[in-house]
């Protein structure tokens, strides 16, 4: 019985990845995007951007899978998304909020005085973001940042509310057979993958100490 | 023709006038050396000249080129290419951490397209053997002590070849002993026949490496005139009296 089993929960695994995958292709570049219009001088669009945070943020992520699944057909009578999709959609949406807020926190955490150096040696604002501060920023979130990204991998458990057939739900199938243990069972992989994200992470932090500060 | 001309500048933060009106010019080769206690708008004054500030009013001069007159708008591009006339070095460095004391000096050259690649790279390990500092080339900031970060700093400044270099109360952040190698180097620029502005709390050094001296209180020149006048004929009764307080401190 372990290995059908262990397939059976690797296809799902797979589903689980793709999620997992795909949301942090969308979701880092996004919370970048996100970041800067928090941080906006024009104040309409920082004052707009910080409540569409406060309102994501402030609600249950298996809520807004419903709702962005379900939503479109309710309420407009669109064909509804893949159920894939509108789990990448609400993921990536999701978590650039609040990747959002730990890249914020990281740029304010930049001194002025490194705008200023580039600044007085004629750099050009994308340059002193790309080459001077992003570098930094990046070395100073890399701690929040793994934690988010670790919660994101057993966050795409939910993605079971809308019947994407991700781990989880694998699992759970073969409980109509009379076999509880391979639910127990799914904890290994996300046991197992996210001990390789540790380890990941550890090498990264490793290799952003050749300089301090 | 004066290179540096600097009339009647005057910028305030909120309700406070930092500076009311300040003008003065300066020759190419000349050393200007700005003193005044805290708050008198020597710094501001440094930072207006490199447009880190934004003058209220005043028209700023290099040769023949006007950098910044009183309701001109100016775009990011042009002040950007303003500030090439200028350098500065900061009281605290202000490296860039993650780069090496080599690509510090490197990064913005190679940015602006200054020259080829082993051309900046010349330049640069050029310059940091002047400033003593040619095997430090691949160390990180956090390596050195306070006193090489400035030396890099000056390096990197002058990688840009500004016409007028300015440098921030550039012992300020340092021990004392280690002040006097960072001033041996801006010494040592004097006879590369740049022209520089000091600010500075360092009497001793402002005397013996400075053309003109500038007493700044309250946001005005109180006083204007080579060391000699200055510091051993002052006519003003501040001047005598911020002076006086220098010396009592020994």
């Amino acid at each position: 019985m372990f290995l059908p089993v262990t397939l059976q929960l690797l296809t799902g695994f797979c589903e689980t990845l793709k999620v997992f995958a795909l949301t942090l292709a969308f979701s880092l570049p996004l919370g970048l995007i996100v970041c800067f219009g928090s941080m906006s001088k024009f104040a309409p669009l920082k004052a707009l951007v910080r409540c569409f945070v406060w309102v994501i943020r402030g609600t249950p992520l298996m809520l807004q899978l419903i709702i962005i699944f379900y939503g479109p057909g309710l309420l407009f009578d669109l064909p509804a998304m893949p159920r894939l999709t509108a789990t990448i959609v609400a993921f990536s949406i999701n978590y650039a909020c609040y990747f959002s807020e730990i890249y914020r926190g990281g740029i304010e955490s930049i001194a002025r005085g490194q705008y200023e150096a580039g600044q007085v040696l004629g750099m050009t604002k994308g340059q002193i973001f790309f080459r001077i501060v992003l570098p930094q920023v990046i070395k100073r979130i890399t701690a929040p940042m793994s934690n988010e990204i670790i919660t994101l991998v057993k966050d795409t458990s939910l993605a079971r509310i809308i019947s994407v057939y991700e781990i989880i739900w694998a699992g759970e199938s073969f409980i109509k057979k009379g076999l509880l243990w391979p639910l127990f069972y799914t904890g290994a992989f996300y046991l197992l993958f996210n001990g390789g994200l540790t380890l990941l992470f550890g090498y990264i932090e490793k290799k952003l100490n050749y300089y301090r500060g | 023709m004066a290179l540096l001309e600097v009339k009647n500048i005057k910028k305030s933060f909120g309700k406070t006038e930092v500076l009311k009106g300040v003008s003065f010019s300066l020759e190419k080769g000349q050393v200007l050396a700005i003193i005044g206690s805290s708050g008198s708008g020597k710094t501001t004054l440094l930072r207006c000249l490199n447009f880190l500030e934004t003058p209220d009013a005043g028209t700023i001069s290099v040769g023949d080129k006007a950098l910044f007159s009183t309701g001109v708008k100016y775009t990011d591009d042009q002040i950007r290419e303003n500030r090439l006339h200028f350098g500065l070095v900061f009281q605290n460095f202000n490296l860039f951490p993650h780069y090496s004391v080599l690509e510090n000096i490197t990064l913005a050259p190679t940015l602006l397209n200054m020259g080829t690649h082993e051309q900046i790279k010349e330049n640069a390990m050029h310059l940091l053997e002047q400033v003593g500092l040619a095997n430090k080339a691949d160390s990180y900031p956090y390596q050195l002590s306070g006193g090489q970060q400035q030396r890099v700093a000056i390096a990197r400044a002058w990688a840009m070849h500004p016409e007028v270099l300015c440098f921030d109360e550039p012992t300020s952040a340092l021990d004392p002993e280690l002040t006097g190698e960072v001033l041996r180097v801006i010494k040592g620029l004097k006879g590369e026949d740049r022209t520089m502005i000091v600010v500075t709390h360092e009497m001793d050094f402002a005397k013996s490496v400075a053309d003109i001296i500038i007493y700044m209180a309250d946001g005005v020149i109180e006083e204007m005139g080579t060391p000699e006048e200055v510091f051993d004929h002052p006519k003003s009764e501040k001047t005598r009296a911020f002076l006086q307080g220098f010396q009592e401190t020994f």
